[in-house]
């Protein structure tokens, strides 16, 4: 939709702006156009370019006169729009402080996007064809992703879209690069650089973490290799001594490409060791970098939008990053460089498993659930893969109209990405006021009669408490093996992301109940209402 | 716009942001997050002003693909998710 409204503004907007505006060629006018937000006056030289199909006016011009400019009022109109847009993206996101006002938000933030686009076609002396055509591919590619997508494939869509912004500032950063070659713009050189570093970091990183999250064979386990971080180091140096290059040398932009190719070997190299529940951390830090990568493409290119909008979601995904490190109980470096994977000398699953595991059927559990006061569900990744969150709603509906207490135990890295719980429980329509945070519903989980975990594996797994050296070790977890009967609704016993055993499904007190989260909880359901 | 108005403006954007967002609560997590992501799309501004060279328009064609990818889908998918909040009023 948004695209729609887009592509018709600019079809209005495009025809009085782009070309023939050559009537306001004083010298006050280009001065004070000079700041930097003309990109086409430094290449014109080389712009002969082929005359657009759509528009062959505008190259015509062009040819006669070498260099062209747009008026100073356009360019006024768009730093004012890009004031505008700015605080409609602060808005935008302080609405996302509150459920109510957040679609509103969100809204403003699309709006401030929608004007920051078309202040812009009115200075822009790219070709329309080249921005029409962009604009219709991208916002066609964009609008398939966002409707055709599934909720439980949520993480890894918003880590592609993240890859595509990381992407575009590099690209960004490039056309700067080139066209400030060799002139004594140093400190724009430079943040190209730094743009480009980040950009390419950010679309290699998340494209790795895209892989991991769809579980593709080739990016699922954690992977790295001995002397991976010296290696990391020499590729931080080596691309920090190439931006630093391009800051001080005129000749020197050309290193760019190189410095893209040794980032993005570096964000593939940063991602790929990274698994288990820290995924939520390096969505998050992802999150970051393509702001700030943002922000320095706006340093290079002098733009005033992309310094704020980058620098606010950049602020925002530090913000996050940090929450989620508080959740684990880790430092951001620990989460990024410490060894991570099951150990090789840690128990095997058979070892952990062997004779122990009790599976019980619905029947069994619906008799269990007769007569009890307070129950528990946790829920995990498992949940959203099985789309069990309304039967989940349901089974607790069910429960508290008998007149027992359900609440829903929330770990805050449960799931792939920040809140991912959340949101699908919000899906099926289940209240605020039941939805409880780790710390505060781990003191009270030794009084619950029972608590149904659905797919949720290392955010209950007893292993981070006891064992140092176990992948999750010092990750706060729901201690629900302190509750009277644990229930475990799951496929099987393979290990959760960390890959690692449960030792929580070989306790005394807990009983598996083997099978596809919907499907069991709809013969939970049938055999309590049949009891 | 000289350098230094540019870091002040960094600067002060990144304080706001903070000062917002410490106060989003965990439940709109997912949410600010493919929220805030759409608007780092505003590189999307940058791709738009690429130029009139050859390199410069096959470059800005592809960043104007990417960064509308990203804006499109982002503020899409971000409604899609805020909407099953809002039903509950």
């Amino acid at each position: 939709m948004l695209h729609f409204l887009t592509c018709f503004l600019l079809f209005a907007l495009q025809s009085p702006s782009a070309g023939p505006v050559e009537g306001s060629h004083t010298p006050a006018a280009e001065s004070a156009a000079s700041v930097g937000d003309v990109p086409g006056k430094a290449a014109t030289s080389q712009g002969t370019v082929q005359p657009a199909p759509k528009s062959p006016s505008e190259s015509t011009p062009a040819k006669a006169e070498p260099i062209e400019t747009v008026s100073t009022s356009s360019h006024d109109t768009s730093r004012l729009g890009y004031l505008v847009a700015a605080v409609l993206f602060i808005l935008g996101i302080k609405g996302m402080t509150h459920p109510r006002t957040a679609v509103r938000g969100n809204m403003l933030g699309a709006l401030g996007m929608l004007l920051a686009v078309i202040v812009t076609l009115l200075i822009t002396e790219t070709p329309t064809w080249v921005i029409v055509t962009g604009l219709l591919v991208g916002g066609s590619v964009g609008l398939f992703f966002a409707t055709q997508v599934q909720m439980t494939q949520m993480p890894q869509l918003v880590a592609l879209f993240n890859g595509f912004g990381g992407i575009a500032s590099v690209l960004v950063a490039g056309v700067e690069s080139l066209k400030l070659g060799d002139t004594d713009e140093r400190v724009g050189s430079f943040a190209a650089a730094v743009a480009g570093l980040i950009g390419a970091v950010t679309f290699t990183g998340s494209l790795v973490a895209a892989g991991k999250l769809q579980e593709l064979k080739m990016f699922w386990k954690p992977w790295s290799f001995t002397g991976q971080q010296a290696v990391n180091a020499a590729l931080v140096v080596g691309c920090l001594g190439l931006a630093v290059l391009m800051l001080f040398v005129g000749s020197a932009n050309w290193v760019f490409w190189p410095l893209i190719i040794l980032a993005g070997v570096l964000g593939v190299f940063l991602v790929c060791p990274i698994g288990g529940a820290d995924m939520p951390v390096i969505i998050a830090l992802l999150n970051s970098y393509s702001g700030l990568a943002a922000a320095a493409a706006g340093f290079a290119i002098d733009n005033i939008v992309l310094i704020i909008a980058g620098s606010l979601v950049g602020a925002s995904g530090l913000i996050l990053t940090s929450i989620m490190c508080k959740a684990m109980n880790r430092s951001l470096a620990n989460v990024l460089f410490a060894k991570l994977g099951p150990t090789a000398d840690g128990p095997s699953a058979d070892d952990v498993y062997e004779g122990k595991i009790k599976a019980t059927s619905a029947e069994e559990v619906a008799m269990l659930l007769d007569g009890v006061n307070r129950v528990v569900i946790v829920p995990g990744y498992g949940l959203a893969v099985a789309q069990a969150q309304h039967m989940a709603r349901d089974l607790a509906n069910f429960l508290e109209a008998k007149g027992v207490t359900v609440e829903y135990a929330i770990h805050p890295v449960a799931g792939r990405m920040p809140g991912h719980m959340n949101v699908l429980l919000a899906e099926a329509d289940v209240p605020y006021e039941q939805l409880k945070e780790m710390d505060a519903i781990n003191p009270t989980l030794n009084q619950v009669d029972v608590a149904i975990v659905i797919g949720a594996n290392d955010v209950v797994n007893p292993v981070a408490n006891t064992d140092p050296d176990s992948p999750i070790a010092g990750m706060p977890i729901l201690n629900v093996y302190e509750a009277q009967t644990v229930i475990v609704i799951k496929r099987s016993l393979s290990p959760g992301f960390a890959g690692i055993p449960n030792p929580l499904f070989a306790a005394d007190n807990c009983l598996m109940l083997f099978g596809d989260g919907k499907e069991v909880l709809l013969d939970l359901i049938t055999a309590l209402k049949e009891g | 716009m000289d350098l230094l108005s540019a870091i002040t403006i960094f600067v002060l954007a990144i304080f706001i942001g903070f000062e917002i967002i410490t106060k989003v609560p965990p439940t709109l997590h997912t949410p600010l997050m493919s929220g805030s992501n759409a608007i780092s799309g505003i590189t999307l501004v940058g791709a738009l002003l690429a130029g009139t060279t050859s390199l410069g328009q096959f470059f800005g064609f592809l960043a104007i693909v990417f960064a509308m990818v990203n804006v499109v889908g982002g503020f899409l998918v971000t409604h899609r998710m805020l909407a099953m909040f809002k039903k509950k009023g």
